[in-house]
């Protein structure tokens, strides 16, 4: 298989705009920064969380605690994977419960990803509450999750896959469609 | 009844003859030896591209029977002799009645020539029931055709019971053959004592359970002046000590297996229970020590210690599986394989250590191609290429560590007594 | 990943260093999990994990159970007495016994060298040397060098002292194994009596004397002695023993200032090690427990916790 890039959809500017509007929307609707934490689904979510996060302590002047969620080993997808994924830490250095937890990931597709985040954080405590905060949503959805805060809504065809690229993982920012070659 | 071997490499090293010839083989004996004979009559066996030996003679093979036929009887185990190129074998005396008296010898003769292929000449125990304590009727073993003795599995721990032996064996003039052991040196081991060992986690049996009763047999054999044959010795220091006496001139013989020969301790960490026997496959210095002694005339010649056994005895954890190499349909073709084609050995001291060695040592008539003496040959093919498959074996024995390997050089025709009994690997009687 | 193709672990001697840091990486996860309050989760749901005990060991089979269980996996614990099985069934037939019944991995521990080799041989069920005979214990040497790591912040490059009866230690090889493909220099110390044929050719220095071996290394393993050796004339006495070779306060003190102790245990008290040193802050010997269920589990997972075509190779 081959990927070929078809169409850059958002670049730096986009997303430090989408993260922004982002950070106002989950403020707006937890009333503040009481009670509140983000947690990133490794590894994209990781930064993002980080971001919103820095966002939040600039609107607010508040630091919002912010963890970083291995769900490998939650993942129902593990026999029928390619390759074995490698398993890391989870680093929640903090007590869910009670909390709102605003769980955030690169792109929303399947679902399942997000229903074995949600597996893994209940197994840490009983949050008060989880939201869901995405960079994309490209639908094709199969189960029953939806996002709180979408970044932008790309509809695709189930050839083409989203790539997001985030500075601290991959040394720049933008979010990309490419369509699968057979070759 | 005429058979005329034609247009062979043959090697006799009886003869030192090494040189295209004609056999000849008339009513079961070698009648001449000599290039381009012309015998209309004879049936003609074209041995062209082949080497034509006489008949190879094992003297250490344990045919099993009476008493384990579920390992190996005497049918199935002069098949697999004949099927491995050769023609006589000497089986050890420990069955089930040991042959400790003259109606066991005589049973195993009686049974050799009613269902045997090859010539087989029973060896008798040194002691009553190989128990190590009070020495056999040797006399009346040699009158039913015994040519040597031996408590061979078991070691003769008393040293006091071995000088006897050796003292009156001169009567007969018979070797004394020692399986060296020493059984509190070699207790519970499992395999040679060594690196490897460390390594594997399996108790060793050290080179010193061999060494100690080497040494011990060559003193007590100087003192008695009598024969002592050591079975399948395999350290360095055992060769080390055989060649010393040797030169002081103690009457002291000794053969080496083709296993010890060709294979080290190494291949253990398969856990494969065929590489299980004892003696213990030896590390890398004491097979090329072996290896070079070939040729020096320390070593007098090379007996498999063909040692058969059922699946279940081998099918199992590898301290609890049993010792033994089922070893004589691979023995000619591994070294030929592993020594002669690399040029480790020639391959007129292989027939050597093979045919006229032990014939003379034990006094048979046999092991070389001598007009009158019995028409024992082995032709070999030596660029015949095949895969070692223990299913195949004519030997109930399918415990064999050469297996899955293909090796170059098989035996391609066994005549025993003048009659063809196998030809490319497969019985032809 | 480092643990492709790999179908068994029979013992450190066999793996690369790459898979022995992947083992260890992953069990970092795993701990945090044991530590937690939910000490579960969902990956091995529908594996069938059969510990299979020929020598009575509560310790390893217990943390093998428990390092299947927090992975969801169903663990079924079997102990054989080695006796009534030489009168008894084969081995080949306990184990295809085990595998029709739908088991995907077999625990085995053995009292003889090589049978998981054996099996391994003869089952297409994964197969984990719990220990077998004197040959190899890995996941023992995997939880040591774990803990290690955690204490030390390497496995690399260390001076590693293992005391004791190394002979008959299968703790002492498959630390040496794995010891030795990080760089570190690993010693051996103990009486002439219990130590193993040709052990320097294998790579470690070999010391009779305690206060030589243990001078500036940075981890001491302490092994277990057998009281039974003595019976068989390895050496003379227990008191004898301990006079010798048993780790006290004294002889840590020669070790660097940081030194870790480690022990497989249960612990002899007074004989290879004293209360003293055992209860001491250099002595880890109770979170070694913790970390072998960590790394069983990292191993379990690893082997079972993926795509099967991927790992079987």
């Amino acid at each position: 298989m081959k990927f070929i890039e078809k169409n850059r959809i958002m670049d730096e500017a986009n997303i430090k705009r989408v993260l922004t509007r982002i950070s106002h929307e989950i403020l707006e609707r937890n009333k503040g920064v009481q009670n509140l934490a983000i947690i990133g689904i490794r590894r994209r979510g990781g930064p993002l969380a980080e971001r919103l996060a820095e966002n939040i302590k600039e609107i607010e002047g508040v630091q919002v605690p912010v963890g970083i969620l291995d769900i490998t080993l939650y993942r129902d997808d593990l026999t029928t994977l390619g390759s074995q994924p490698m398993v890391r830490r989870t680093e929640v250095p903090f007590d869910i419960t009670n909390q709102a937890i605003v769980l955030t990931d690169d792109v929303l597709y399947t679902g399942r990803t997000v229903r074995a985040a949600l597996d893994a954080l209940i197994d840490l405590g009983r949050p008060r509450c989880i939201q869901l905060a995405v960079l994309v949503d490209r639908g094709h959805r199969e189960l029953p999750i939806k996002a709180d805060y979408v970044g932008k809504n790309v509809p695709t065809s189930k050839r083409e896959t989203i790539t997001v690229r985030l500075r601290e993982i991959d040394g720049k920012d933008e979010v990309v469609i490419e369509e699968i070659i057979d070759t | 009844m005429k058979l005329l071997v034609k247009g062979g490499r043959v090697i006799d090293p009886a003869n030192n003859l090494d040189e295209i010839a004609d056999v000849l083989v008339e009513d079961g004996l070698i009648r001449r030896v000599e290039p381009g004979i012309n015998e209309p009559e004879a049936e003609i066996l074209s041995a062209e591209g082949k080497v034509v030996c006489p008949g190879f003679i094992d003297i250490h093979v344990h045919l099993r029977e009476p008493g384990y036929e579920y390992k190996e009887d005497i049918a199935s185990g002069t098949r697999a002799a004949a099927a491995g190129g050769f023609t006589s074998l000497c089986c050890m005396p420990n069955t089930n009645p040991v042959i400790d008296n003259n109606a066991v010898a005589d049973f195993i003769r009686r049974r050799a020539q009613e269902t045997g292929v090859v010539n087989v000449y029973p060896i008798g125990s040194i002691t009553k029931k190989q128990e190590g304590q009070e020495i056999s009727e040797m006399a009346d073993l040699v009158a039913a055709g015994c040519v040597a003795v031996s408590d061979d599995g078991r070691p003769v721990m008393n040293a006091e019971i071995m000088r006897r032996a050796l003292e009156y064996s001169r009567i007969f003039n018979i070797p004394v053959i020692a399986h060296c052991e020493d059984v509190n040196l070699s207790e519970d081991g499992l395999m040679h004592e060594g690196y490897y060992s460390t390594l594997y986690g399996l108790k060793g049996i050290p080179a010193a359970a061999e060494e100690v009763m080497v040494a011990r047999d060559l003193l007590l054999a100087e003192a008695a002046q009598g024969w002592v044959h050591f079975a399948h010795i395999s350290t360095r220091g055992t060769l080390e000590m055989i060649r010393q006496a040797k030169q002081r001139g103690v009457r002291v013989t000794c053969e080496v297996s083709p296993h010890h020969l060709t294979l080290t301790d190494e291949i253990v960490g398969s856990y494969d229970t065929d590489t299980k026997v004892n003696p213990p496959l030896r590390s890398q210095e004491d097979v090329l020590a072996l290896r070079a002694a070939l040729e020096n005339g320390v070593i007098d010649c090379i007996a498999t210690d063909h040692a058969p056994h059922e699946f279940e005895a081998k099918d199992c954890e590898y301290p609890l599986a049993a010792f033994g190499i089922s070893g004589l349909e691979t023995a000619v073709p591994a070294l030929l394989n592993d020594l002669v084609h690399p040029g480790k050995l020639e391959l007129m001291d292989m027939v050597r250590l093979m045919t006229v060695n032990p014939a003379r040592m034990l006094n048979l008539n046999r092991g070389a191609l001598i007009p009158g003496y019995p028409a024992d040959i082995t032709i070999l093919d030596l660029e015949a290429e095949k895969t070692v498959e223990p299913n195949q074996f004519y030997s109930k024995g399918k415990n064999n560590p050469y297996k899955g390997r293909i090796l170059r050089g098989w035996p391609w025709a066994t005549i025993v007594d003048g009659q063809v009994v196998a030809l490319e690997g497969k019985l032809v009687i | 990943m480092g643990f492709k193709g790999r179908k068994d672990l029979l013992g450190l001697q066999y793996l690369t260093r790459d898979e022995i840091t992947t083992i260890l990486d992953v069990a970092m996860p795993m701990k945090d999990i044991i530590l937690r309050d939910i000490k579960k989760v969902p990956t091995l749901r529908g594996k069938v994990m059969v510990t299979l005990f020929y020598e009575p060991s509560t310790r390893t089979r217990t943390s093998f159970e428990l390092a299947g269980k927090y992975l969801s996996a169903d663990t079924v614990n079997l102990t054989v007495s080695t006796s009534s099985v030489q009168k008894g069934e084969s081995l080949r037939d306990t184990i295809k016994t085990i595998e029709v019944m739908g088991t995907d991995v077999v625990v085995i521990r053995h009292s003889m060298s090589g049978v998981p080799n054996y099996v391994a041989q003869n089952t297409s069920m994964r197969v984990i040397n719990a220990g077998d005979g004197i040959h190899e214990h890995p996941t023992q040497a995997l939880l040591d060098m774990y803990s290690i790591r955690e204490k030390k912040g390497t496995v690399e490059n260390l001076k590693v002292a293992i005391l004791g009866d190394i002979l008959h230690s299968r703790v002492a090889r498959s630390n040496i194994f794995g010891l030795q493909k990080f760089g570190c220099e690993v010693r051996v110390i103990g009486p002439p009596t219990l130590m193993p044929p040709d052990i320097e050719k294998i790579g470690v220095k070999k010391y009779f004397n305690t206060e030589e071996g243990l001078e500036g290394v940075d981890v001491i393993n302490v092994l277990r002695i057998q009281k039974e050796r003595q019976r068989r004339g390895l050496f003379p006495t227990l008191d004898e023993y301990a006079n010798l070779y048993c780790l006290t306060r004294d002889r840590v003190a020669l070790a660097q200032p940081d030194v870790l102790v480690l022990h497989p245990g249960p612990m002899n008290r007074g004989v290879e090690i004293s209360s003293e040193v055992a209860d001491s802050q250099v002595a880890v010997i109770n979170e070694q427990v913790t970390n072998g269920v960590a790394v069983r589990m990292a191993l379990l997972y690893l082997m079972m916790g993926g795509a099967r075509d991927e790992i079987a190779g």
